[in-house]
C-alpha cells in the first residue's frame, strides 16, 4: 500500500496541519527567543536595543531564582506523591464491587472538571478561611487555634488544592489500569500462598507501572507550569513563587519583557531536563 | 498423600445451582479427569477443590481433614490456569521461586528445587526470560514448574492444553502423563477435550449441568457407557445410534454402535447406505453414509486401505456383541 505515490500524497494532505502547529509553536518560541536579547521597558522607553546575555545573568542572580526553583520543584514533587499514592488506593477501593458504582467513579472524576481559578478560589474562600473557612470551623470545633493557611502552610495548601485537581486524572488512569488485571494471576498468587499485601505488592504494583509512569509524566509536564493557583490565593508571596510565577512577575509587575523571556527560556530548558530525566528513569517501564 | 473426598457437596451462583448435591472420591496418586461440555460446571467443580469458590453446601477433605473453610494456600494445592497466569514482570526463576518465597523456604532449598524443575521440564536455558519472551508450550512448562516446587499434595490442571496448537498439545499431553508416572502425586485434570480425558486418565469424571453422568476408568467408559450422553460424549467419531424398528429388534428403544464396530462393503451386509462423505487419514478412513433408513448419518471407520467414493452405493454389517442398547430414559440396558 505504501507506495511512493501514496507517500507523498499522504505528506501533502497532512502539510497544512503539521505546518499549523509548527507555526504555533514556533511563533512564540522564536519571539520569546528574541525578546530575551533585548532590553524591553514597555512603559519606560520600549525597545531599548540588544543587551547580549545581560538578562540572563540577571535573572539567575536575581535572589528570587533559586528559591523559585526549589519551589517549583517542592509543588510538583508533592503533587505526584500523593496523587499517586492515593490514586493507586482510591483506583483499588473503585475497582472494588458496590453499591452505586457507576455514581461514585462519576464523583470521584469531577473535581477534573472545576477550572482551576474556581477551585483555588473555593479553596481559599470556603475552606481555608482563616475566620469562616470550614477548617477554621472544625478547629474551632475541637478548641484548637484556627490556622491562617495560606500564610502560615502556603506551600502545603497549594499542594493540596493542585492534589486535589490532580487526583481524579490520576485515579481513573490507574483505575483502567487495574481493570485490565488478569483476575486468574491474583487466584494464581492466592493459591501460591500469597497474603493480600504481597499480592498487591508483587501483582497489583508492577502490574500498576506503566500506567503511575504515564500519570508522572502527564502531570510533571502540566504541573511545571501551574500558575492560577497561586495567582488566586497567595500572589506568589509566602515562599509560593515558583518559576513561572517568577516570570509572570517580571513582565507584568516590574514592565521586564525582556528580563522575563529570559525567565522563559530557563523554564523551557528546566522542564527539558526533568522530562529526559523522567524519560531516562521509567522509560525502561514503557517499552516492555 | 493426596486423597480427595467430596461429601454432598452444592454450589449456587444466587439462585442459579451449578452443581446439584455431589459426592466424589479421588484416591492418592490417582490420574483424574473431569470431562464435559462447556458449561457443565468441571471448572467450577475444580475451583471448589482449590478453595477458590467457597461451597455452597456439603463438604469437602483432603486426606482425610476437612478443609471446607481452609483457605487455597493452605489446602497443599497447586493449580496450572488455562491462561497459565504467570507473573509478567517477573523472571522464569522468581515465578518458579514465588511460592516457596511466600513460605518463606531457605534460599538454598529453593534454588535446589527450582534448578531440579528447571531441569525435569527443560526450562534450564529459559531460566532469566520473562514470560513474554517465551513460546505458549514454555509458558505452560513455566506454569508446571511453579506447581511442582510446592510439593503439592495434589494437582489442579484447568484445561491447561486450550491454548496451545495441535502438534505442541499431543507433546504436552505425554509431558504430563510421564510427570505423572514421575511424581506419583494425585492430580485432576478438567478438560472439554475427550482425546485427552481418553489418553491420560485413570478415573475420567464426566460431568452434564453439574451432575456426575458416570466415573470410571476410560475403557469401563467406552464399553460400558451408562447411558446415551457418555456413549455419545466418549470416542471419536462419536457413536451412532439408531432408534426406530431396528433399535425393537434388539428390545431396546435405542441402539448404539461406535463407528469402528461396522464393517463396510461393497455386497454383503444386513444394513445400506449411500457414501456422502468419505475422510482419508491415511491410516483410517471415515465414511459419513445417509440414506440408510436408520438414522440421519451412519458414520463408520473403516481401514485406510478401503476405498469408496462420494455416492457408491455400499453395504454395512455391525458387530453384534458391540451393540449398546438403552431404554427411553437413555439408560443403559444391560
Amino acid at each position: 500500500m505504501a507506495t511512493q505515490h501514496s507517500r507523498s500524497a499522504a505528506r501533502l494532505m497532512m502539510a497544512p496541519a503539521v505546518i499549523l502547529l509548527l507555526g504555533w509553536m514556533l511563533v512564540p518560541l522564536i519571539m520569546t527567543l528574541l525578546f530575551s536579547f533585548k532590553k524591553y521597558l514597555p512603559l519606560r522607553g520600549g525597545d531599548l536595543g540588544w543587551v547580549g546575555f545581560d538578562n540572563y545573568i540577571r535573572f539567575v542572580t536575581s535572589s528570587a531564582f533559586w528559591p523559585s526553583v526549589l519551589t517549583t520543584l517542592t509543588i510538583v514533587g508533592g503533587v505526584l506523591v500523593i496523587t499517586v499514592v492515593l490514586g493507586v488506593f482510591l483506583a483499588i477501593l473503585l475497582n472494588q464491587p458496590m453499591w452505586g458504582q457507576g455514581i461514585v467513579r462519576i464523583l470521584v472524576i469531577a473535581p477534573f472538571f472545576v477550572m482551576p481559578t474556581v477551585s483555588a478560589l473555593v479553596w481559599k474562600n470556603m475552606f481555608m478561611d482563616p475566620v469562616n473557612g470550614l477548617f477554621a470551623h472544625l478547629w474551632k470545633f475541637f478548641g484548637a487555634e484556627p490556622v491562617a493557611w495560606l500564610s502560615e502552610a502556603s506551600l502545603s495548601s497549594i499542594v493540596m488544592i493542585v492534589s486535589w485537581q490532580w487526583l481524579p486524572f490520576a485515579t481513573l488512569i490507574l483505575l483502567t489500569a487495574i481493570q485490565s488485571l488478569d483476575s486468574e494471576q491474583l487466584e494464581a498468587s492466592e493459591m501460591d500462598g500469597a497474603p493480600k499485601l504481597a499480592q498487591f505488592g508483587y501483582i497489583t504494583l508492577p502490574h500498576l507501572g506503566r500506567a503511575i509512569t504515564v500519570v508522572v509524566l502527564i502531570q510533571t509536564i502540566f504541573l511545571l507550569s501551574i500558575f492560577a493557583e497561586i495567582f488566586v490565593t497567595t500572589q506568589g508571596s509566602f515562599g509560593t513563587r515558583t518559576l513561572t510565577y517568577l516570570i509572570y512577575q517580571r513582565v507584568l509587575e516590574s514592565q521586564n519583557v525582556g528580563l522575563g523571556s529570559a525567565g522563559g527560556v530557563y523554564a523551557i530548558i528546566l522542564a527539558n531536563i526533568v522530562a529526559i530525566f523522567l524519560m531516562r528513569m521509567v522509560g525502561k517501564n514503557l517499552d516492555a | 498423600m493426596g486423597q480427595i473426598q467430596l461429601n454432598q457437596v452444592t454450589k449456587s451462583f444466587g439462585a442459579v445451582e451449578v452443581i446439584p448435591p455431589l459426592d466424589l472420591t479421588i484416591e492418592d496418586g490417582e490420574f483424574c479427569v473431569f470431562v464435559g461440555p462447556s458449561g457443565c460446571g468441571k471448572s467450577t467443580l475444580l475451583r471448589l477443590i482449590a478453595g477458590l469458590e467457597d461451597v455452597t453446601s456439603g463438604h469437602i477433605a483432603i486426606d482425610g481433614n476437612d478443609a471446607t473453610m481452609t483457605p487455597p494456600a493452605k489446602r497443599g494445592l497447586a493449580m496450572v490456569f488455562q491462561s497459565y497466569a504467570l507473573y509478567p514482570h517477573m523472571s522464569v526463576r522468581k515465578n518458579i521461586a514465588f511460592p516457596m518465597k511466600m513460605a518463606k523456604l531457605p534460599e538454598d532449598e529453593q534454588k535446589r528445587r527450582i534448578d531440579a524443575a528447571a531441569q525435569a521440564l527443560n526450562l534450564t536455558d529459559y531460566l532469566d526470560r520473562r514470560p513474554g519472551q517465551l513460546s505458549g508450550g514454555q509458558r505452560q512448562r513455566v506454569a508446571i514448574g511453579r506447581a511442582i516446587v510446592r510439593e503439592p499434595s495434589a494437582f489442579l490442571f484447568d484445561e491447561p492444553l486450550s491454548n496451545l496448537d495441535a502438534a505442541l498439545r499431543v507433546g504436552m499431553r505425554l509431558e504430563i502423563s510421564e510427570l505423572h508416572e514421575r511424581l506419583k502425586t494425585t492430580m485432576i485434570y478438567v478438560t472439554h477435550d475427550q482425546v485427552e480425558a481418553m489418553t491420560m486418565a485413570d478415573k475420567i469424571v464426566v460431568l452434564q449441568a453439574g451432575l456426575i453422568e458416570q466415573v470410571g476408568s476410560p475403557l469401563d467408559l467406552y464399553h460400558t457407557p451408562r447411558n446415551k450422553f457418555v456413549a455419545g460424549f466418549i470416542g471419536s467419531p462419536k457413536m451412532n445410534f439408531i432408534e426406530g424398528p431396528e433399535a425393537a429388534k434388539y428390545d431396546a428403544h435405542t441402539i448404539g454402535i461406535r463407528p469402528e464396530h461396522i464393517t463396510v462393503s461393497a455386497d454383503e451386509g444386513p444394513w445400506s447406505g449411500v457414501v456422502s462423505v468419505s475422510e482419508h487419514l491415511g491410516s483410517d478412513t471415515f465414511f459419513h453414509i445417509h440414506e440408510t433408513g436408520l438414522a440421519d448419518t451412519i458414520t463408520v471407520r473403516a481401514d485406510g486401505e478401503v476405498n469408496f467414493r462420494h455416492g457408491d452405493r455400499i453395504r454395512l454389517s455391525p458387530r453384534a456383541d458391540m451393540i449398546h442398547r438403552f431404554d427411553a430414559e437413555g439408560l443403559r440396558i444391560a
